[in-house]
């Protein structure tokens, strides 16, 4: 099976600093992947090269390629706003729009005009919503400013806001680490759903999140890519003495 | 060797003194400084008291009761034609102002008629206009009176004046009551008959220059400077200009204005469209600045979402930063509008200091401004206008403190605290 | 058709190429192609900026060069054969025709404006005629090809962002723009005065007196030190004598010693001095002020105490400068770390002991920032010294006599029948120039010394 990102030798530079140093990794269709190893070692930054959010930074310089279904993303021809519909993102704190719930869902439909009858975006935002798990907490308040819901609420919300556009992968950027862990739990019963449907990739700094939600786990250290393989395996018999460290909490 | 010290004696009489003087001298200073506060807000009390004291007054005239028998008077002209539009040319025609000056000498002597304002025929042609059936009978209006009764009046006039007041009030033809021309009419070069409307309105057409222009391009260049500017050399000089130019004294932009909008231009002087276009070029840094600071409050994260569901960065800016920030950018443009609300020394430098009689109705037509008006009463000598500067300082204080007002109800309303 | 007729006409094409594009766009919507690069509305908006520019462009151009056009047009004419040399009255003349032509008069003061007005409405007519035809067909032709290019595969709103950020390239370039623009007509403007006078006289001579230039030595009576003597002496000396003590304590008892209420609401009541127009400062400083520091002045046995003194001016404008002084101030104390103070006090300081020896020491530098852009403020103040100092310069140190400043000379020199390039008029360019110098100084040296003291506590 190809996989649906193929990142190759990819290493990042901010200013003369590397971030990112020569990491290869797949991401597959229907699998979720999950980033751990300790802060500073890069693997948001590696999270942020997939759909390059990295752009916003002046100084950041990627070399290498990604490819996105064989295309490389990073190629001079490729639509930087397609490209981030395609590879939606969820952040580490909630950040809905300071508008209302429906609105914070229906944007991104409307700026690609996915849906352009009212009740077609309605439709839309009622599915969003359901993936999401939130609908019916939030069905009779559609109104309502986003930024009134609870910290886990708005991290749903920002999900579902990422799925309207109907993308091909979600990244999700220590979407739990703002959060209490009963809607932590709602959150990872989510991706658990998710799953299939998007190709998933997290990142964590929570070791039992990611061998609870993930198939596949890559451990960052120092901006390489230490070991990358099946959740189970990465767990229970790392091949590198400096997972083993970090799994059993020798650093971190 | 040194001897090993002695503990200090907290109780001793000398430390007493000592704290006590220590003390005495925080309780001075902190009553110098409350002093100065006291003093500071007390000088704004004194300048805003002694505005309204010398001003309320020229809001008000004083009248004169003048028996008039228009009938008599034998102007030539019907009912019919001081209704509708063409009232005042056919009034001013009929020879109503002598008969005006003729009712008085038979009232009150030989120089009854130095008694009104050079304005009175025109408070008697409107009592005309309001009631046509004054045109045959006889009646008495009360109409203002010249500068010198008025002053001595309401104040302390010339010893000649103060008398003729005297003698009138014995006769019991005094009365005083709100001027209706002040805020109606233009400049005059009687103190009875001028008014603030024409500078006020010379006021409005500039800012709406100066709002037109300075608002769509300071927001635009914040926007571009806060959002999509690379950190590059050009970017540098812009930061560096807006920055230094919201500093030059205001009197060099009305160098700039004179040399480039009348000098190169040749656009026409004294004209709102040109006073407009100099203080804008003044009002956009304060705008660029204040927008900036606006812009920099919508925290990153919503910039981070709109990009993660696809928004292009025009889309990011125009659909979710801008809005954001607006409350904040219209609260630094209003006080940015207020300020050159009240400038005077570049409206000077382009010529918007003519005495001017009519009030503007076009862009280009010759017009003055509020603050210059006030300079150019300031100036005069008849006492008479000293109640009418302060006047018109009154109006143009309540208005800044409209606006002012104005910006603090949107920072209340709208602003969002993150 | 008016110019402002055709650019409404205009304004309706662009519109039609709007609408039209945005149907056209909405068909290549087909059930199952789930992305585009634009949406209809931008290839409406592609379509619109292309007729509606070029057309636009081409007006603004037109409306300066056509005039000159028309009078060509109108000399051309064997009636025009009749028109004096250049001059005033032949300006004159075609000015009233041109009035007579387009209906903003009736009557006119020289015959010939009569004769040569309908050749005016006549070459007005064509050329208006010309600019209608040649901005409708740019609108409808570039609209047309702009039409032509709306396919599903073309990026129309990348085109339309472009067109976006350029618009705002361009407002950011307006500052630059301005700055030039001041520097440029002052420097141009003054080399023209210096070619008169020597720029020595101007700088070092003590001698000022515009209103009797003598031809053959401008200079002897164009020179500027008691000017610059007098801006000093009232914006730098006067003005911060009353400016600092009293904007210095207010700021220290504000934040030092207030109640948080009591200072929510005496700040604003303070900052309300600033937006007094100045003006009002002046006809207070002129109306009030100065009579009684005249008074005081006799009453201290001052013989030639003025009624337009150094001291009202300079008094006044350090009473409209005591909130910029307290803010700078207030900004400064702010930054100084909390430990510090509370280091002090934990020693058994009393508070105002702490406030001068450790306090103030450590804000100085951001004080003395503030005082600087203060002084920079004040000597740049026009009106108040305009309404309540003397036009005479004197080289005196007697706050009492009466002293002028470089922003009041600069209103005197250019008000009145003067002719443009006279060394008077120029004189006040030059004026600027050292005034704009001065202040830009001034503001660099401060804003350099308030952000390094910002970032030694940061």
């Amino acid at each position: 099976m190809t996989p649906k990102i193929s990142a190759r030798d990819v290493s990042v530079f901010y200013g003369a600093k590397q971030a990112i140093d020569h990491v290869s990794i797949d991401v597959d269709q229907d699998n979720v992947l999950a980033f751990i190893g300790p802060s500073g070692c890069g693997k948001s930054t590696f999270l942020r090269t997939l759909n390059r959010m990295n752009d916003t930074v002046a100084s950041a310089r990627v070399s290498g390629e990604i490819l996105l279904d064989g295309e490389d993303i990073y190629a001079s021809g490729m639509d930087v706003v397609q490209l981030r519909a395609r590879v939606g993102m969820v952040f580490q704190k909630p950040n809905p729009f300071p508008k209302s719930i429906y609105e914070n869902v229906a944007y991104g439909p409307r700026i690609h005009g996915l849906a352009t009858a009212r009740a077609d975006l309605d439709a839309l935002v009622e599915q969003s919503l359901r993936r999401a798990g939130l609908w019916d907490e939030v069905k009779d308040r559609l109104t309502d400013s986003g930024t009134a819901l609870s910290g886990g609420q708005q991290q749903r919300l920002c999900i579902a806001r990422a799925i309207a556009v109907d993308p091909e992968v979600i990244l999700m950027d220590e979407p739990c680490s703002a959060l209490d862990p009963i809607a932590t739990a709602k959150i990872e019963e989510l991706i658990h759903e998710l799953k299939g449907r998007y190709a998933i990739v997290i990142v964590t700094h929570n070791m039992q999140q990611a061998a609870r939600v993930s198939q596949q786990t890559a451990f960052f250290h120092l901006g390489q890519l230490v070991e990358f393989g099946r959740t189970g395996d990465i767990f229970t018999n790392p091949r590198e003495e400096r997972t083993r460290d970090y799994i059993t909490g020798r650093y971190g | 060797m040194t001897e090993p010290r002695q503990p200090t004696d907290w109780t001793a009489a000398e430390v007493h003194r000592r704290t006590r003087r220590r003390y005495a001298a925080e309780r001075r200073f902190r009553l110098t400084g409350l002093a100065a506060v006291w003093l500071s807000a007390g000088f704004l009390a004194f300048l805003l008291a002694s505005m309204l004291w010398q001003g309320t007054s020229g809001f008000r005239e004083t009248r004169i009761a003048l028996p008039i028998d228009v009938a008599q008077a034998n102007l030539a002209v019907t009912p019919a034609q001081v209704k509708g539009r063409g009232a005042d040319l056919a009034l001013a025609g009929a020879g109503l102002e002598a008969a005006v000056d003729r009712a008085a000498t038979r009232a009150y002597g030989s120089n009854g008629a130095a008694l009104l304002s050079d304005g009175a025929w025109l408070a008697v042609r409107d009592a005309i206009k309001r009631d046509p059936t004054l045109l045959d009978r006889r009646a008495t209006l009360a109409v203002p009176v010249a500068s010198a009764i008025d002053v001595a009046a309401k104040h302390d006039g010339n010893p000649d004046a103060e008398a003729q007041v005297a003698r009138l009030q014995a006769r019991g033809v005094l009365s005083t009551g709100w001027s209706r021309g002040f805020l109606t009419t233009a400049d005059a070069t009687d103190p009875t008959r001028v008014g603030i409307w024409g500078a006020l309105k010379g006021s409005l057409l500039t800012m709406a220059v100066t709002i037109g222009l300075a608002f769509p391009i300071g927001v635009l260049a914040a926007l571009y400077l806060e959002e999509y500017a690379p950190r590059n050399r050009w970017t540098d000089l812009i930061e560096v200009s807006i920055n230094n130019l919201a500093a030059v004294p205001s009197i060099i932009f009305g160098l700039l204005g004179l040399a480039v909008f009348l000098g190169t231009f040749h656009l026409p002087r004294s004209a709102p469209l040109v006073g407009g276009l100099t203080l804008a070029l003044m009002t956009m840094p304060v705008i660029v600045i204040a927008g900036r600071n606006a812009i920099k409050a919508v925290p990153p994260s919503v910039r981070d979402a709109a990009l993660a569901v696809g928004a292009s960065p025009v889309q990011v800016v125009f659909d979710h930063v801008l809005p954001l920030a607006l409350p904040g950018i219209l609260t630094g443009t209003i006080i940015g509008m207020a300020r050159a609300l009240g400038e005077t020394a570049p409206l000077l430098m382009i010529g918007m200091r003519a005495f001017i009689a009519a009030p503007p109705s076009r862009l280009t037509d010759p017009a003055t401004v509020l603050p210059v008006q006030i300079f150019l009463w300031s100036d005069e000598v008849d006492r008479g206008f000293v109640e009418k500067t302060s006047a018109a300082i009154i109006v143009l204080l309540v208005v800044l403190l409209a606006m002012n007002g104005l910006a603090i109800y949107f920072r209340n309303r709208f602003e969002t605290r993150w | 058709m008016s110019n402002l007729a055709i650019v409404f006409v205009v304004f309706g094409l662009a519109l039609i190429g709007w609408l039209a594009a945005r149907m056209r766009a909405a068909t290549f919507r087909k059930p199952g192609v789930a992305r585009f690069t634009a949406l209809p509305v931008h290839y409406g908006y592609f379509v619109g900026i292309c007729a509606l520019v070029p057309p636009l462009i081409f007006l603004a151009v037109w409306s300066l060069t056509a005039p000159a056009l028309v009078t060509d047009a109108v000399i051309a004419t064997p009636a025009a054969a009749a028109l004096p040399p250049p001059g005033f009255e032949r300006a004159s003349i075609l000015s009233e025709a041109r009035a007579l032509a387009a209906g903003r008069s009736h009557g006119a003061f020289h015959d010939l404006s009569a004769t040569l007005a309908p050749a005016y409405a006549a070459a007005q007519a064509r050329y208006d005629g010309i600019a209608t035809a040649v901005a409708l067909l740019l609108a409808c032709v570039c609209g047309a090809l702009a039409f032509t290019r709306v396919r599903p595969a073309f990026a129309a709103r990348t085109q339309v962002e472009r067109v976006v950020m350029l618009l705002l390239l361009a407002a950011s370039l307006i500052a630059i723009l301005t700055t030039v623009g001041i520097v440029a007509s002052l420097l141009y403007e003054s080399a023209r005065f210096f070619g008169i006078v020597p720029i020595g006289d101007f700088l070092f001579g003590t001698h000022w007196s515009p209103q009797v230039i003598s031809p053959s030595d401008p200079g002897a009576s164009l020179g500027a030190v008691p000017l610059f003597w007098g801006t000093f002496f009232i914006g730098a000396v006067i003005a911060m004598a009353v400016a600092i003590p009293f904007g210095l304590m207010s700021a220290i008892y504000l934040t030092q010693y207030a109640h948080p209420a009591t200072r929510r609401w005496m700040k604003p009541v303070l900052e309300m001095l600033a937006g007094v127009p100045t003006v009002v400062y002046g006809y207070f400083a002129a109306l009030t002020v100065a009579p009684a520091v005249r008074q005081l002045g006799v009453a201290l046995g001052i013989a030639n105490a003025s009624s337009e003194s150094a001291l009202a001016a300079g008094a006044v404008m350090g009473i409209m400068i005591i909130p910029f002084v307290s803010s700078m101030a207030d900004d400064s104390i702010a930054a100084v770390p909390a430990s510090m103070r509370d280091g002090s006090l934990a020693m058994g300081a009393t508070q105002s002991e702490t406030i001068r020896r450790v306090i103030l020491p450590a804000a100085l530098p951001g004080v003395v920032g503030g005082i600087l852009l203060a002084v920079s403020r004040a000597i740049g103040e026009t009106m108040i010294v305009v309404m309540a100092a003397s036009g005479v310069a004197t080289l005196t140190a007697n706050p009492f006599a009466s002293t002028t400043t470089v922003t009041k000379q600069i209103v005197d020199l250019l008000t009145g029948e003067a002719e443009f390039d006279s060394a008077k008029t120029l004189a006040a360019f030059a004026l600027g120039l050292t005034l704009f110098v001065i202040t830009l100084a001034l503001n660099i040296v401060a804003l350099t010394v308030v952000k390094r003291y910002r970032e030694a506590y940061d």
